[in-house]
């Protein structure tokens, strides 16, 4: 994959994320968990208020690295899941991604260093993302 | 209702076989806004949440009081559309930190050969309280 230089700079972009698109992501991914869509479950629960899911988030990473790669092969991806993503009921929360470039491993893996925020604070602990160059 | 520690070590059964169509990468790819044509990273948990639902409802836990702790994806190869997957859930580990049930879990992810095409390691956080 070229473009993928050790130390290049990736993003910052940012996604906005609609109570709406939890919903069709629901129906994508078959988790209908309410915490995601019903702000009274979800305050009963404990939560702040109808919070992304978090393999939401996780998949906006892996949007990332396709846009800026070129859907590069991805041999690993995972994070952990720190602070919820309160999605509003009007307007959209937004998750911005940023990275940088690793060096190219013997094997031909690249890992990428990321950092996925929300108004300055991390969502997304231990990003990991290793795809191959 | 604490989750039984004597599941840690247990194999779930594997879950329905699972075809990725167009139609349905399409559907998740548009859900996070991408519109590429690749097969999304993250795609594989469809039928990671389908063997987690399986698990959840063997031990009967509600999917409410369950928030995701960490997701992390191995691929030994990527997914292609046509492929047939199934999962099948271990529970690697079950603590209890503050009234919540930590459970951590690996799920094997298959094609119709039943070569692996994926590992899923996934923790989740079973909120206790007043329930």
């Amino acid at each position: 994959m070229s473009g993928l230089t050790a130390g290049a700079v990736l993003g910052p972009v940012t996604y906005d994320v609609t109570r709406a698109d939890l919903v069709a992501y629901a129906h994508a991914s078959g988790d209908h968990n309410p915490i995601h869509q019903d702000e009274e479950i979800a305050l009963a629960v404990g939560l702040p208020g109808v919070i992304a899911h978090g393999m939401y988030t996780l998949a906006l990473v892996g949007r990332a690295i396709g846009e800026w790669t070129g859907d590069a092969e991805v041999v690993e991806l995972g994070a952990k899941f720190v602070a919820p993503v309160v999605v509003p009921a009007e307007g959209a929360a937004q998750i911005t991604v940023e990275g940088t470039v690793g060096e190219t491993s013997q094997d031909g893996l690249v890992a990428l260093t990321l950092l996925i925020t929300v108004g300055g604070t991390k969502v997304l602990g231990a990003p990991k993302a290793t795809i191959r160059a | 209702m604490p989750i039984d520690a004597t599941l840690v070590g247990r194999a779930f059964p594997p879950t329905a076989p699972r075809e990725v169509t167009a139609e349905a990468v399409a559907a998740f790819s548009a859900a996070v806004g991408g519109g590429s044509g690749a097969v999304p990273p993250t795609f594989p948990i469809v039928v990671t949440f389908a063997a987690l639902q399986d698990f959840l409802a063997a031990v009967g836990v509600e999917l409410s009081r369950i928030v995701h702790g960490d997701q992390r994806f191995r691929y030994a190869r990527p997914v292609e559309i046509g492929d047939e997957l199934t999962a099948t859930l271990t529970v690697t580990s079950v603590r209890s930190i503050g009234g919540n049930d930590i459970i951590s879990t690996s799920s094997e992810i298959v094609d119709a050969s039943g070569a692996v095409v994926c590992t899923a390691t996934a923790t989740i956080v079973h909120r206790g309280g007043a329930s």
